[in-house]
C-alpha cells in the first residue's frame, strides 16, 4: 500500500527517526497513546480513513455527532470551497443512534480503536435519553457534546451561544453518563466571550471542553446570484479559521487552565497542532484537512512530535499552555534556544523581552 | 485487514507524464502506482490542487479515462478535464515532472453484464472519458457496444474518432449542428434504443441528461446505469456533502453517499426530480409539525 505524505512541514524534509516523546495525554482522566483525534464529522466512524493510515494508532476517533432517530440532513449544495476553508451545510445527517451502536461503533471496537462518541439533539430530553442510551455502552472513551444545534424549545437558539441553555444540556449529559466517561462540551466561536460560556459549562459538569466548533458563514454565486448553499448559511472550518481557534483556546485555558482541552480548528500541519498545544489544548482534532490530505490526523501526530522534539520538550505535557508562561520569568533552557529553518538550533542571543502587559485582552482593535 | 485491502483506495503522489489538449478539453496522464492496477470503468480520482500550499483545500474529481498498470512509467493514468474554474485552471497549467498528490480508485464502477448483450453507451461532452475504458470491457464480454455522444459544439465532443474504433456505431449529436445531428443526445436515443435493441444503457454527463436517459430506458425496458455529478469535498465518504435521493431494494428513499454508493447509480433508482432536495418521504427527512 502506498501511503504518501505531502511536504508541508520543515519535519517532513527527510524521514527524521521518530523522536522519542512521550506524546501521552490525559483527556479528564482518559489516557490516551496521541493527542491527535479526528474531528466529528470529518472522519465518519473512521472506516474510509483506514484506508490511509492505520486509524487505531491516532488518539481516537471522534464520531459524526449521532441523534436519537435517523437524519435526512439538508438539501445540496451542502459545501462550498473558499480561501483556505470552506462552508458546510450538511444538517446532522445520520442512521440515528440504534444503527450506530451496531454498525459503527461495532466497527471501531472490533478494530480496536478508541472512541469518542459525539452526541446532538434538539432538546435537552433529547441529550438525556441519548446519554442514557449510551450510558451502558461498553468502548465509549469519551463524550463530546454537539451543542452548537437549534433549540426546537427556543425558537431555534443555538444552545452554545447561550450560557443557560449550554449549561442545562452539559447537566443533563453529565449526570445521564457513567462516572468513568468524560463529558467534554463543544463550544462555538460564534459567541461575544468564549469564556464565559466555558465557565458555565463547566460549572455544570463538563470534564473538558472541545473547540471549536465551526463559524457561521456564507457564500453567494455570483452566476446564479443566489446563496451557494442550500441552506443558505453554513460552518467555516478549515485553516481560515486557525487564528480564532488558538485565540479562543488561550483564553479559556488562561480562565480554566485546570480543565483539559481539545483544541481544533484548521490544523494541517504538526506545527499547527503545536500552536494549539501551546495555547493550552491537551490534545487535537484534524477536521477538513483530512478532506484534503486523508492521512493528515496520522501525519499531523508524527510532525507534531517531531516539532515537540526540536524544541527540546520530553514530553507532549509539558508543552500544554506553553505560551502563557510569564515573559519576565526565567526562560528555560529549552526557551533559550532559536530554531532556524534547516532545523538547527542554536543558542538565543540576548534579546531583551519586553514587558509586554499580561493583561489578555480581547479584540484589541476595531 | 480492512486497512490493507487490496481494493481500497490510496493515496500516492504521481507526477505528470504529459497533458494535450482535445478540442476545448485537457487529456493528463500522470504516474499512479497502485490506483492504476485497481481502477475499473466509472472509478474517479480525486486530485489536489494548488500545491502543497494550496489555499484550495478540497480535492477535484474526475473520472479516471484509462489507467495502465504496467509501462515504462509503471502505473499511469488518463483523465480529461474542462478548464473553467480555480482548480481545472492550475491543471490545465501543469508542466512534464510536476508532482500531483492523487486518491483513488474512487467510487463504484460500472456493473458489467454477465450475458453478451446489446449495450448504449451515453455520454454529455466530457462525460465520455470514462466509456472507452467500459466499452473495451463490454466488448471483451461479446456485448455489442453502440455509442451516443452529445455535447454543445463540436469542440466538446470527446474521442469521437476513439469511439469509431471501438463501437459497433456512433451517433453524434450538438446542439449548434456543428457535427452530427442538431439537438440533444434524448432526441435520438429512443430511435436508438429501438434500433439496437438495448438491453443496458450506460451514462455519463450533466444531470438534466441523466435524469432523461433513465427516463426513456425504462421506457423501453433497458436497464440504465448513471455516473453523476455532485460536489464533493472528500471523495471518500467522510464529509456527507455529495448525497441525493435514492430508492433501495427496500423501497425507502434515503440520502446516499455519491462518492461512495456512486457515482454510478442504478437510472431507475435515483430520484432525478428531487435531486438537490430532500424528500420528505425520504428516510430521516424532517418531520412537519414535529423536529
Ligand atoms: C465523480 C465526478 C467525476 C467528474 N469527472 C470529471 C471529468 O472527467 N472531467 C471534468 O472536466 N470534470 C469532471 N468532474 C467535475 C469536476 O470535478 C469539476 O469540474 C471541478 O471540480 C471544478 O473545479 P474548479 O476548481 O475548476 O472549479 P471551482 O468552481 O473553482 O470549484 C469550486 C469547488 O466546487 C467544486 N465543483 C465545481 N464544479 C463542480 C462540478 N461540476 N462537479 C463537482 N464539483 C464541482 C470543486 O470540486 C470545488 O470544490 C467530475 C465530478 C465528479 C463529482
Ligand atoms: C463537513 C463537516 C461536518 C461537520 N460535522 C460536525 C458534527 O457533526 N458535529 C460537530 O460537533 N462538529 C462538526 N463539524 C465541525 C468540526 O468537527 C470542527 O469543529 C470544525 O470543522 C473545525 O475544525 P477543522 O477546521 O479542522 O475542520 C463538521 C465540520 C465539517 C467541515
Ligand atoms: S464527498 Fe464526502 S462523503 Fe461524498
Amino acid at each position: 500500500m502506498i501511503r504518501s505524505v505531502t511536504a508541508q512541514s520543515p519535519s517532513s524534509r527527510a524521514t527524521p527517526p521518530a523522536p522519542v516523546i512521550d506524546m501521552s495525554t490525559d483527556l479528564a482522566g482518559v489516557l490516551l497513546p496521541s493527542p491527535v483525534l479526528t474531528a466529528s464529522g470529518c472522519a465518519g466512524a473512521g472506516r474510509e480513513l483506514d484506508q490511509f493510515f492505520d486509524i487505531t494508532e491516532i488518539g481516537a476517533v471522534v464520531t459524526k455527532s449521532i441523534m436519537l432517530d435517523p437524519r435526512s440532513g439538508r438539501g445540496t449544495p451542502r459545501m462550498a470551497e473558499t480561501p483556505s476553508g470552506m462552508l458546510n451545510s450538511i444538517g446532522l445527517q445520520g442512521p440515528g443512534v440504534e444503527v450506530f451502536l451496531d454498525k459503527d461503533l461495532a466497527w471501531l471496537r472490533e478494530r480496536g480503536a478508541r472512541a469518542v462518541v459525539s452526541i446532538a439533539g434538539g432538546s435537552v430530553d433529547d441529550f438525556t435519553r441519548l446519554a442514557s442510551r449510551l450510558r451502558h455502552v461498553s468502548d465509549i472513551a469519551a463524550i463530546e457534546v454537539n451543542i452548537s444545534c437549534p433549540n426546537v424549545e427556543s425558537r431555534g437558539h443555538v444552545f452554545a451561544c447561550d450560557p443557560v441553555a449550554a449549561a442545562d444540556v452539559i447537566a443533563a449529559v453529565r449526570r445521564n453518563t457513567a462516572p468513568g466517561v468524560p463529558v467534554f462540551a463543544k463550544l462555538s466561536p460564534d459567541v461575544t466571550d468564549i469564556v464565559a460560556i466555558a465557565h458555565s459549562v463547566v460549572d455544570a459538569g463538563a470534564d473538558g471542553l472541545s473547540m471549536i466548533n465551526t463559524l457561521l458563514g456564507m457564500v453567494i454565486d455570483t452566476d446564479t446570484m443566489r446563496p451557494a448553499l442550500a441552506g443558505i448559511t453554513g460552518g467555516l472550518s478549515g485553516p481560515a479559521i486557525r487564528p480564532v481557534a488558538v485565540r479562543c483556546v488561550y483564553q479559556v485555558h488562561a480562565a480554566l487552565p485546570h480543565i483539559p482541552i481539545l483544541g481544533m480548528g484548521g490544523i494541517r500541519t504538526g506545527l499547527d497542532a503545536l500552536e494549539f498545544v501551546l495555547a493550552g489544548a491537551s490534545a487535537v482534532s484534524v477536521g477538513t484537512v483530512s478532506f484534503h490530505d486523508p492521512s493528515a490526523p496520522a501525519r499531523v501526530a508524527r510532525e507534531l512530535a517531531q516539532a515537540l522534539a526540536d524544541r527540546g520538550f520530553g514530553s507532549l505535557t509539558e508543552a500544554v499552555g506553553y505560551a502563557h508562561r510569564s515573559h519576565t520569568a526565567v526562560p528555560s533552557a529549552r526557551a533559550e534556544r532559536v530554531y532556524s529553518p534547516d532545523g538547527t538550533q542554536h543558542p538565543r542571543e540576548a534579546v531583551e523581552v519586553e514587558d509586554l502587559d499580561p493583561e489578555f485582552e480581547a479584540g484589541a482593535e476595531g | 485487514m480492512a486497512s490493507q485491502a487490496k481494493t481500497g483506495a490510496v493515496q500516492v503522489t504521481g507526477e505528470v507524464v504529459g497533458l494535450r489538449r482535445a478540442g476545448d478539453y485537457h487529456v493528463l496522464t500522470v504516474t499512479a502506482g497502485a490506483i492504476a492496477e485497481r481502477t475499473k470503468p466509472g472509478h474517479f480520482v480525486a486530485i489536489s490542487v494548488g500545491g502543497p500550499q494550496s489555499s484550495m483545500l478540497l480535492r477535484r474529481a474526475f473520472s479516471i479515462h484509462a489507467a495502465q498498470s504496467r509501462g515504462v512509467y509503471g502505473g499511469t493514468i488518463e483523465v480529461v478535464f474542462a478548464a473553467h474554474g480555480k482548480g481545472t485552471e492550475w491543471l490545465a497549467g501543469l508542466r512534464r515532472h510536476d508532482p500531483l498528490n492523487l486518491v483513488g480508485p474512487l467510487g463504484r464502477p460500472f456493473a458489467l453484464p454477465k450475458e453478451p448483450v446489446s449495450c448504449v453507451l451515453v455520454a454529455g461532452g466530457y462525460g465520455s472519458a470514462p466509456m472507452f475504458m467500459l466499452a473495451d470491457q463490454l466488448r471483451a464480454r461479446g456485448c455489442r457496444v453502440h455509442v451516443l455522444l452529445g455535447a454543445a459544439t463540436e469542440n466538446r465532443l470527446f474521442g469521437v474518432l476513439e469511439a469509431k474504433r471501438i463501437a459497433a456505431s456512433i451517433t453524434i449529436t450538438t446542439d449548434d449542428g456543428s457535427l452530427g445531428h442538431r439537438g440533444r443526445v434524448t432526441d435520438v436515443l429512443p430511435d436508438l434504443l429501438t434500433r439496437t435493441n438495448a438491453d443496458v444503457v450506460y451514462a455519463c454527463g450533466p444531470m438534466a441528461m441523466l435524469a432523461a436517459v433513465a427516463k426513456v430506458s425504462s421506457a423501453h425496458g433497458a436497464y440504465s446505469q448513471c455516473a453523476v455529478e455532485e460536489s464533493m469535498a472528500c471523495g471518500i465518504g467522510i464529509c456527507m456533502t455529495c448525497v441525493l435521493p435514492v430508492i433501495g431494494d427496500d423501497g425507502i428513499t434515503r440520502m446516499l453517499r455519491s462518492c461512495v454508493d456512486g457515482p454510478i447509480f442504478q437510472g431507475d433508482r435515483v430520484r432525478w426530480d428531487d435531486v438537490g432536495t430532500v424528500p420528505s418521504d425520504a428516510l430521516g427527512a424532517p418531520v412537519i409539525g414535529g423536529h
